[in-house]
């Protein structure tokens, strides 16, 4: 096992695949010569020249765009959006005509891609630039949506994004580039995609959580176990196609789910999850299934109102001892 | 002037009520309309509502009492008025007594899906609904613990799951424990007082089973190609609209079928009126088993209704009987009744007369046998049917004549969906 950065884990995907097939290409803003906002892609553009590690203009539209052209003709592009929050002026490429391309061309063109970058709060970074943006993407049939949370399912998720054969939305974190981990060392390590993650079991109630909402979790079970209860954790890491098998097994066991989801509440992936749980075992259900997300309300910028807008590992402890009656 | 609030006639079987639950007080207020106690009769529990404003000036009758219809429940009037002499003349003047006139009547009556008679105290939620979530409900089916026995710890009152497993804690006979091996010293028995339902039964049934002469009569039905019919008809339902229809819902359309072109067999003795009663429609009542006793819900005109339509009816009227939904009308005026314990396992069974019916059809299982055909044994499929007639409207041909065309009916069940 190596202890990799998060960054270097997405880097070292991105190598493996691209030594392996000369059709896999990278393209993004600040990507090629000043080697990546984040310093993903240091050293790329020496190891493959500035046909295959490409800047872009500052331009999304055109930029995304450009890449599903490509892939129709063929070629497996990794986009990189600079943040998240950029990609919107690129929505109509990625909605309308990655998404749908397939099934309206009744399987012609299909779109071997990958759009991937930094996703939800940064700190002070106000509105428009703290999104979440899963709940968004994932209700698009056409689009699979993954969401990383450590370096080790960062190798293996983006190397089955960039070998999948439809457009995969990967969702990073600037917060987290830095962050250290194990990452396996085995030849050509893959996670197949639509698999969750049972990160550390227990039977007093689940909680799911995913990218950094992931770590809130895990904190929150570490409270209860001071308690004396030990939390099941999951990171579904796919959020399209999404592992249910893995989720109501848990909450079989437990009779309780707690969601932790960074986008904003309503209509959003923490609402899609509770509606399959209640539909899906309503009978093993001891208490309604409870949720934290980000307050309803565009990011604030004020550094105490930011932390009261995001999840925190005491609002998940809370919503735990609420669903397991202890207060 | 003070009113009198009597026990009101809620059904037509009802020859007396237990006074469940009051709603009111003495000395509050009440419209006319106002729900005032509940009532447990021979079908259902009840709402009473007075007819009148007033303040309610004295329960006459306790919680747990029954009262003949007419029997004084209350009584209303204005604040502070003298009402002992209004007892008297009350007490004196007979009307204590069963069968009031139209007029003394002060209540009118509302169905209520409400099941069982608990005192007040004994509910855990302020509506009279048991909160509990939806895994505590099914470990309480699954271990057979009455939800409004036990007290919720949760959010008003929810019951939940460390409520159900402390009261299996609490009670180890309950669940998987074995039961406690009974000593002398704690030999006995339990006294359960008899509900209304169970009076009823058994109050119409002796007074059937002794007044009607009973004779039974037995066929023994070829079901071969009803079962592949059923098969048929059901594979059919389930690729158009994912219904199912059993041979029971079959064999009330024959019913239906035989009773139309045998009147003589769709009838009610009527001693005291000295007439037979001869209908030209069948109302089929089908007894349908509930957790402390049975009900006969009536499907209307079943001689005009497709098997389907049978099946659906039954089916709701089945549900909502177990659910004691089932209003008083929806249970009365048969013209012949059905009984079905096939499904236990009884071959064949003699069933009671369902007063005012003169006829009863008891369903026995269907089962895989040897029979002989061509003077070879092969494997068959047969369903034993025991009609119970009341001789003092029925004889022997007459419906032995019904029964052989039931069986022909049955035999041929293509006729039944013409």
């Amino acid at each position: 096992m190596a202890e990799l950065q998060l960054r270097e884990a997405i880097r070292a995907a991105l190598v493996e695949e691209m030594d392996r097939d000369e059709d896999i290409f990278l393209m993004g803003e600040e990507v090629a010569e000043y080697n990546g906002a984040y310093k993903v892609s240091e050293g790329m553009c020496d190891r493959y020249g500035d046909r295959r590690v490409i800047d872009t203009p500052i331009s999304e539209c055109g930029f995304a765009g450009l890449g599903l052209g490509a892939a129709m003709d063929g070629l497996r592009p990794v986009i990189e959006f600079m943040t998240w929050n950029f990609a919107f002026v690129a929505f109509d490429q990625i909605i309308n005509n990655a998404a749908k391309i397939r099934y309206m061309s009744g399987g012609q063109f299909s779109f071997p891609i990958v759009f991937r970058g930094p996703n939800g709060a940064a700190g002070q970074l106000a509105a428009t630039h703290n999104t979440s943006v899963e709940s968004i993407y994932s209700c698009f049939p056409g689009l699979k949506v993954i969401s990383i949370s450590n370096p080790d399912d960062a190798k293996g998720l983006l190397k089955s994004a960039i070998r999948d054969n439809d457009p995969v939305v990967f969702l990073e974190s600037e917060f987290m580039y830095g962050m250290r981990g194990e990452v396996s060392d085995a030849d050509d390590y893959i996670i197949p995609i639509g698999k969750a993650r049972i990160a550390r079991e227990g039977d007093a109630v689940t909680i799911i959580g995913h990218n950094k909402s992931y770590w809130r979790a895990m904190e929150a079970a570490e409270m209860l176990t001071s308690d004396g209860y030990e939390a099941e954790v999951i990171d579904p890491r796919t959020i399209r196609p999404f592992d249910w098998d893995t989720v109501i097994t848990s909450v079989k066991k437990t009779n309780r789910c707690v969601i932790v989801d960074e986008s904003n509440p309503f209509a959003s992936l923490s609402s899609e999850i509770a509606f399959q749980i209640q539909s899906r075992s309503f009978d093993d259900l001891d208490a309604p299934v409870q949720r934290v997300t980000s307050k309803d309300t565009p990011a604030p910028y004020a550094k105490n109102l930011v932390e009261y807008y995001l999840p925190s590992a005491e609002d998940v402890y809370r919503a735990c001892r609420e669903v397991m009656y202890l207060d | 002037m003070p009113i009198a609030i009597e026990m009101p006639k809620m059904t037509d079987t009802m020859e007396e009520g237990v006074l469940v639950e009051w709603s009111v007080e003495e000395g509050d207020s009440i419209a006319a309309g106002d729900v005032i106690a509940q009532v447990e009769t021979d079908k259902a529990t009840m709402d009473v509502e007075a007819y009148d404003d007033g303040v309610l000036l004295k329960k006459v009758a306790n919680a747990g009492d029954a009262l003949p219809i007419g029997g004084l429940i209350a009584i209303i009037g204005d604040a502070g008025e003298d009402i002992t002499d209004f007892i008297e003349d009350f007490k004196s003047n007979g009307t204590m007594s069963p069968a009031p006139s139209e007029s003394s009547s002060e209540v009118s009556v509302k169905s209520s899906p409400d099941q069982t008679p608990t005192l007040p105290e004994d509910e855990p939620s302020s509506h009279g609904r048991t909160k509990a979530s939806p895994l505590a409900r099914r470990m309480a089916t699954e271990f057979g613990l009455k939800l409004n026995h036990l007290t919720g710890s949760g959010p008003s009152g929810r019951i939940i799951k460390r409520d159900i497993e402390a009261e299996i804690e609490r009670t180890p006979q309950i669940g998987h424990a074995p039961l406690p091996v009974p000593t002398s010293a704690d030999r006995g028995h339990e006294r359960v007082r008899i509900s209304q339902m169970r009076k009823t039964i058994a109050r119409r049934l002796a007074e059937s089973k002794f007044t009607s002469p009973h004779f039974y009569l037995n066929v023994d039905v070829d079901v071969v190609a009803l079962d592949m019919q059923r098969r048929g008809v059901n594979q059919y339902l389930e690729k158009t609209n994912g219904l199912k229809v059993s041979f029971n819902d079959f064999i009330t359309k024959a019913c239906a079928s035989a009773l139309v072109m045998h009147p003589d067999v769709n009838v009610t003795y009527a001693s005291q009126e000295g007439e037979i009663h001869k209908y030209n429609y069948v109302d089929v009542g089908i007894a349908v088993a509930i957790d402390d006793g049975l009900v006969t819900p009536v499907i209307r005109d079943a001689h005009l209704k497709s098997v389907v339509m049978i099946s659906q009816e039954v089916q709701s009227l089945a549900s909502r009987a177990r659910d004691k939904q089932l209003d008083v009308s929806e249970m009365e005026g048969s013209t012949f009744t059905t009984s079905n314990l096939g499904m236990f396992g009884i071959e064949s069974f003699t069933a009671i007369i369902n007063p005012p019916n003169a006829c009863i059809l008891a369903i026995g299982a269907i089962r895989d046998t040897p029979v002989v055909e061509d003077g070879k044994i092969v494997p068959g499929k047969r369903m034993k049917l025991t009609l119970s007639c009341d001789h003092r409207a029925v004889d022997g041909a007459v419906g032995a004549r019904f029964m052989s065309t039931l069986k022909d009916l049955l035999e041929n069940p293509a006729s039944l969906l013409l």
